[in-house]
């Protein structure tokens, strides 16, 4: 009976809609009080049904709910025979929760679009060789699995045979399919676009990273903050202090009619809901746009930020250094050239790489001798010859004679911010090559957003040499800049910026940062979903995507001012139809259910805006857009 | 010790979450401190001791209040 009565609130909603409705209608059409009387007491008696069967289950586990305040009004005025009231209150109430739920539902939209990418059904092999369907909560580690053209991958593991094109948008957010071979890893929840893969698992379920993301997110969006666990005990004793305070009105005044209209103006809904609608829509804006924040309390912290703290290489700059400049001395430069690739083949250093990347040889030769100077650079015989690749100070120690010419475009490189790699053949100077790690694209403009949003300090630290690091900060527009750091030194810095009261956001790539990621008041990792940075930080950017960190900032600002909003419009409700039962004659049961559940639905749409929020462009960034489609 | 997740349909109100939890602490073998109502993933976490109470019986508790269980998972804690 309880379970049928509450599977059919819908129907009742109705029902007891139509009841009252055709009450009136008879009423005013054909003067008939009879049956507009018995259609409201039967409209009451089945709208209060479903209401007072969960108020006496939240009285059976000790809570003093909604319900069972409206519970109470809705008898009491059934007792004093106001059998319009009693029909109109719960009619309301129960039309007022089904649009909640449909509603809130909405909110929920965004992280709910991120479950249902998870996989649900893999073809793992069985003793017989052959392929079964199951349920992916029965795969184990070590199992073979077949997937085909357009399924999921159902867990983290290696590929094992068979090639295929994957989109590993859910993971790294990038959506160019990569092709996978033998031996390379592979990520659940990613699609197989073409191709035949058989693989083996290594992690499954909520172990894999796609499972931690979405753990992750919804952990964040129940999450709760400082505020909102104030409202959690304020709203434990607000609920039976309204049952008080009707029954003391009805004791003094005598006045039943006053004492349940209190009862039903007093109700807590849109204080309790109010907060957790705008956590919800926030996160889930954010995850939408490869922005993960962990909860509520990353929400206000990060919107209060003052000064954010920058890694640089792989943050701020691509972390692949290209060759920038390049100049040779002397006659016959292909041969020293050749020289150089020669050793530096023997290298792993990235400097090494980008010069491998912009020098093909022409010949290739046999290096001997190889010494490695610890700060330097490299030492080697080539056919006979000596020959020294590495900086400065190397070309100092060799006693190689630097022209002036040579001294002219060292200084140059340096200033640019370039690391140098000189190299001397048999004490002589030959070629000079300026790297440069390249600022990311678009970073100048996603921090002047940052500035526009109201951060006043961008800082950038870094284990480069000063003159780099000054560079980057030039061309950026950064605030203060520091190089030759080591990770202590960085920690040691946001503390002393944390000791001066500031609140400090450190952005870094999540692998050798975790001691700052920790240590700030809001660690941000660029990770393109490593299992690292989603464990030691606030916020990850997916995709080490730099230009969502001016939304990310933008969104919690907006999410933060929304929850205000909503706990403003909730007490201000509530205030506004308390003093108005006691200082005015319009209010009256009805009147104050309908502001009451209306004032739900408008911190409940309030909320919603968030899920749409986008950062305002600043005018800068249109004519940017305007040029790339000239 | 065993930890459950039991997915809930839909939550609508906070003060279901009140009941449920004060349901769940009122439970016998159940671990309070590890009780946990999730409102927007409208999901339930607790860690209970599986001599003391089946994963049965907690799924009742949670319906008896008129929240159906969709589907509940049991792991080692």
């Amino acid at each position: 009976m309880q379970t049928f009565i509450l599977n059919n609130k819908k129907l009742i909603t109705l029902l007891s809609g139509f009841l009252i409705v055709s009450g009136f209608f008879s009423r005013f059409v054909f003067g008939n009080i009879v049956v507009l009387q018995t259609a409201l007491i039967i409209a009451s008696i089945i709208g209060i049904a479903p209401i007072a069967i969960q108020a006496y289950q939240a009285l059976k586990v000790k809570v003093i709910s909604i319900d069972v305040l409206v519970t109470i009004a809705v008898v009491g005025a059934f007792l004093i025979q106001n059998f319009e009231e009693s029909a109109i209150v719960t009619f309301l109430f129960l039309f007022g929760h089904f649009l909640e739920q449909r509603t809130l539902n909405q909110t929920r939209s965004a992280i709910k679009e991120l479950t249902e990418m998870a996989p649900e059904r893999a073809l793992v092999q069985t003793n017989t060789g052959e392929f079964e369907e199951v349920d992916v909560d029965e795969v184990e580690e070590g199992d073979v699995l077949l997937v085909k053209t357009g399924a999921k991958i159902p867990v983290d593991g290696t590929v094992l045979s068979g090639e295929g094109y994957i989109n590993e948008a859910s993971i790294t957010g990038e959506s160019v399919p990569v092709t996978k071979t033998e031996d390379l890893n592979v990520y659940a929840g990613t699609i197989l676009e073409n191709g035949t893969l058989q693989i083996v698992a290594d992690r499954v379920g909520e172990e894999t990273t796609f499972g931690k993301i979405i753990e992750l997110v919804e952990e964040a969006q129940d999450s709760k903050s400082e505020a909102e666990r104030f409202i959690d005990k304020f709203s434990k004793y607000y609920t039976p202090a309204v049952l008080v305070l009707s029954f003391i009105v009805w004791i003094i005044s005598q006045n039943i009619e006053l004492a349940i209209t209190i009862l039903v103006l007093g109700c807590p809904g849109a204080l309790v809901i109010g907060v957790p609608v705008s956590n919800v829509s926030g996160i889930g804006n954010g995850a939408r746009h490869g922005v993960l924040l962990k909860g509520s309390e990353v929400i206000h912290d990060f919107s209060r930020v003052d000064t954010i703290v920058f890694d640089k290489t792989g943050t701020l700059t691509a972390g692949t250094p290209t060759v920038a400049r390049k100049e040779t001395y002397g006659e016959d430069s292909e041969e020293a050239l050749n020289y150089l690739v020669s050793v530096e083949r023997e290298s792993d250093h990235p400097l090494a790489k980008a010069i491998l990347e912009e020098i093909k040889a022409t010949k290739n030769y046999v290096v001997t001798e190889t010494e490695v100077i610890k700060g330097g650079g490299i030492v080697a015989q080539v056919s006979g010859h000596r020959v020294t690749v590495g900086n400065v100070t190397l070309m100092h120690k060799e006693g190689v004679k630097l022209s002036k010419r040579a001294q002219k475009d060292i200084k140059q490189a340096e200033e640019k911010g370039h690391s140098l790699v000189l190299t001397a053949v048999d004490g002589e100077l030959r070629s000079l090559m300026g790297i440069k790690d390249q600022v990311r694209l678009g970073v100048k403009n996603d921090l002047k957003k940052l500035k526009e949003l109201g951060v006043q300090n961008l800082v950038v630290l870094s284990g480069d040499n000063q003159g780099t690091v000054d560079a980057v900060a030039s061309e950026l527009n950064l605030t203060e800049a520091h190089g030759h750091m080591l990770p202590e030194d960085k920690s040691a810095y946001i503390k002393k910026l944390q000791e001066e009261g500031q609140i400090v956001a450190f952005v870094g790539d999540g692998v050798n940062d975790s001691p700052s990621l920790a240590l700030a008041d809001i660690g941000i990792a660029m990770g393109s979903g490593t299992d690292v940075a989603i464990e030691t930080s606030d916020v990850v950017l997916m995709n080490s995507d730099f230009n969502r960190l001016p939304h990310a900032l933008g969104l919690v600002k907006a999410t933060a001012s929304n929850m205000i909003q909503n706990i403003v419009i909730a007490v201000g409700v509530v205030l506004i139809l308390l003093a108005s039962v006691f200082f005015s004659d319009w209010m009256n049961m009805s009147i104050g259910m309908l502001v009451h559940e209306g004032s739900i639905l408008v911190v409940i749409l309030n909320g919603m805006r968030l899920l749409k929020y986008r950062l305002p462009r600043s005018r800068e960034t249109e004519q940017v857009n305007k040029v790339k489609i000239k | 010790m065993k930890k459950a997740i039991l997915k809930l349909e839909t939550l609508a109100c906070p003060s279901c979450m009140q009941k449920i939890e004060n349901a769940l602490k009122g439970l016998k073998g159940i671990e309070k401190d590890t009780v946990k109502v999730l409102f927007n993933s409208s999901k339930a976490k607790t860690v209970f001791d599986s001599e003391k109470i089946s994963i049965d019986a907690i799924e009742k508790a949670i319906e008896d209040l008129g929240y159906p269980v969709i589907k509940s998972t049991v792991k080692d804690a």
